[in-house]
């Protein structure tokens, strides 16, 4: 587990709305294209890319949707470029295909999903948390994700960072879920000097063009990554392939895809799980929620300790892989848990699922999905009432 | 590079996958390999070097064609072959964007990239394989299934009009367009050769027979009949502007059907990009 930096940066603040913030992020992190096609509440991505990305010699397509858009963005970091799109429910339904690609073809990239209220086209200007298990689940087949879920502006602009970084470590796309609040919302906050960035590129192959294997397997899972056009003639596809990347249909072969797949997120849970506790030490009463949820409940958590109430708000930074280990023994020892989320009971599976076994432990929902958020005192009150 | 006439196979092995086990998924009496043959040679006309080459594709027996060559080579989602080329060529311009695709692929679950490939004008070469039918799915009609021609999915003869590919693409605004067919294989090579050099969207409408998922349920049941249609009932664009009217029915011209010098997508950007840096 590794917990959140504190804010140490020290340039003066600048106000920053969070879709901005990611497209700081996405710059500094080496974004040079960006294929996207207008949806609110993302659109301010697309839109300050747009202007931003020619300035520095980078690549800005509106595609004619978002199949095209997943598409555009697969194709341009295949040859060499780091690339993103944003998009929101809707369009985050449309492009599930071809993130389906870029996992089983291992090519790194970020897909920012700013969420609305659904199903179908339901609140563009509301917010929702209803996307978590679409983002986990979205796509046909069977493989792990790594989403990351930020709750505040700075953490829009160090968590697009993050992604980035894992993407090309991973060779995987990696989702950034965002409430509609934080892609709307200012806040003043700290840029970091560019020099102090912890920025991680797609390791190259160290061996000679014939002797490339695109998806040669080792330890750790992670294969280096040839760019078209370098004298690494390979192929890519989304069947199920060799290491070669030809199609196969050996049982063997077929088996030693998805467990590559499946490990190099399994054994690197280390790296990439971020949690934040929050009065953890001695709470009897927890809180488990993510994004603009848990800023209400960290409120919420003050004025009850200012009650003299013990509570505490767990927090996921990392949704997916979902914190199973560390969530477990952070709830360890309070009595009850609520779980507080825009939606009708997505997160509270997941937390019930890796709590089963602890005893004694009482679970509280704190749902809401008519499009407002849950404010610190609905938390308050429900928190008074389960102690 | 001289271009060995006489030893066309000579020319196909160079660029074959030497580590790719064979044979290939195709059907006896298939036109992809034909016109797999035919962009081969092109390319080798032009020498043109394997490095600079991306060969992408969709989904169908056509979309297969990468596989066996030894290009960068990407085999995409169905439908999606036109868009993953319009991130390859835009994020490196300096790359041969190849798009193999076919009826089905490209006009139908892939229409939207099409035309706005054409209208975006972006430096790629389309090259679809027109057999009028789904062939990897068994044969069920496609966008160029013509009225009262037979698939699984129009078990009494199709109702819906056709697509006209060339015309959609001059429509949309592709740079090149053009159709040939696989009977027509130097005409094939040449107008590969065209397309390849040209700057800008370029499209080829290529014919080619499909015995198995089409030809079988449409009077036409061996490769050889289908070639012999494809021999007679074609007709070079020069010649068919020169016949009457009554004479034209049936008959479907070949050739270059529109060529232009528009603004050509990636260009223009570069041209935006020296804009916004001054």
């Amino acid at each position: 587990m590794s917990t959140v930096k504190k804010n140490n940066y020290t340039k003066t603040p600048v106000l920053m709305q969070g879709n901005e913030a990611v497209v700081q992020g996405a710059l500094d992190a080496g974004l040079t294209f960006f294929g996207g096609y207008p949806i609110t509440p993302s659109t301010e991505i697309a839109e300050i890319l747009s202007a931003e990305l020619p300035k520095i010699g980078g690549r800005f397509i509106q595609m004619e949707d978002e199949l095209g858009s997943m598409a555009s963005i697969i194709g341009a970091s295949i040859a060499g470029r780091k690339s993103m799109t944003a998009t929101s429910g809707p369009g985050f339904s449309l492009m599930q295909e071809n993130i389906g690609f870029a996992m089983m073809t291992e090519v790194p990239c970020v897909v920012v999903n700013v969420q609305r209220g659904g199903p179908s086209t339901g609140l563009p200007t509301s917010p929702s948390q209803g996307d978590l298990m679409q983002a986990r689940w979205g796509t046909h087949g069977d493989h792990p994700v790594i989403a990351l879920y930020p709750d505040s502006i700075l953490e829009c602009y160090a968590l697009t960072i993050r992604a980035f970084n894992l993407a090309e470590k991973y060779r995987t796309p990696v989702i950034l879920l965002m409430d509609e609040v934080l892609g709307h919302m200012r806040e003043s906050i700290i840029l970091p000097p560019k020099d102090q960035l912890n920025i991680i590129n797609r390791i190259p192959p160290n061996v000679p063009p014939e002797w490339y294997r695109h998806y040669k397997n080792n330890p750790k899972y992670i294969s280096p990554l040839a760019n078209f056009g370098e004298g690494y003639r390979f192929h890519i596809t989304g069947l199920t392939h060799d290491e070669k990347g030809f199609p196969t249909q050996k049982l063997d072969e077929i088996q030693a895809k998805m467990d590559k797949l499946q490990n190099k997120i399994k054994d690197n849970l280390d790296d990439l799980i971020q949690i934040e506790d929050f009065y953890m030490e001695d709470a009897e009463v927890a809180i488990f929620a993510a994004g603009i949820v848990a800023r209400s409940a960290k409120e919420a958590v003050k004025q009850a300790r200012a009650k003299g109430i013990k509570a505490g708000l767990v927090r996921p930074l990392t949704i997916w892989p979902f914190p199973d280990h560390d969530v477990e023994t952070m709830l360890e020892t309070s009595k009850s848990i609520i779980v507080a989320e825009l939606n009708q009971g997505q997160m509270i599976n997941e937390v019930k699922r890796v709590t089963s076994h602890l005893p004694h432990k009482k679970f509280h929902k704190l749902q809401k999905y008519n499009g407002e958020l849950i404010t610190p005192e609905e938390i308050l009150k429900k928190i008074t009432e389960v102690k | 590079m001289k271009y060995h006439k006489n030893i066309p196979q000579k020319v196909i092995h160079r660029y074959l996958r030497h580590d790719k086990k064979f044979p290939h998924v195709w059907c006896p009496g298939c036109g992809n390999g034909t016109v797999l043959g035919d962009i081969l040679r092109a390319i080798y006309h032009l020498g043109l070097t394997k490095d600079e080459i991306v060969m992408v594709s969709g989904i169908g027996c056509s979309s297969r064609m990468p596989v066996y060559v030894d290009f960068n080579t990407l085999h995409t989602t169905h439908g999606r072959a036109i868009a993953f080329a319009t991130g390859i060529k835009f994020a490196n311009p300096k790359l041969k964007t190849i798009v193999i695709t076919g009826d089905g692929d490209a006009t139908a679950i892939g229409g939207n990239h099409f035309i706005h490939a054409c209208r975006r004008n972006i430096d790629i070469t389309i090259i679809i394989i027109n057999n009028n039918i789904y062939g990897m799915t068994g044969g069920q009609a496609s966008p160029t299934t013509a009225p009262g021609k037979f698939a699984t999915t129009a078990p009494y003869g199709a109702i819906e009009s056709n697509f006209d590919i060339c015309n959609l693409a001059i429509g949309a605004g592709a740079s090149f367009v053009a159709r040939t067919t696989a009977f027509h294989t130097t005409e094939a090579r040449k107008l590969f050769e065209k397309a390849f050099m040209k700057k800008g969207c370029s499209v080829i409408d290529v014919i080619t027979q499909c015995p198995v998922a089409y030809g079988k349920r449409n009077n036409l049941s061996t490769a050889v009949q289908m070639l012999k249609w494809q021999k007679e009932q074609t007709i070079p664009k020069a010649a068919y502007d020169k016949i009457p009217e009554e004479k034209r029915k049936g008959k479907v011209i070949r050739g270059i059907l529109h060529e232009d010098d528009k603004n050509e997508f990636t260009a223009e950007y570069q041209k935006l990009i020296e804009k916004v840096q001054k």
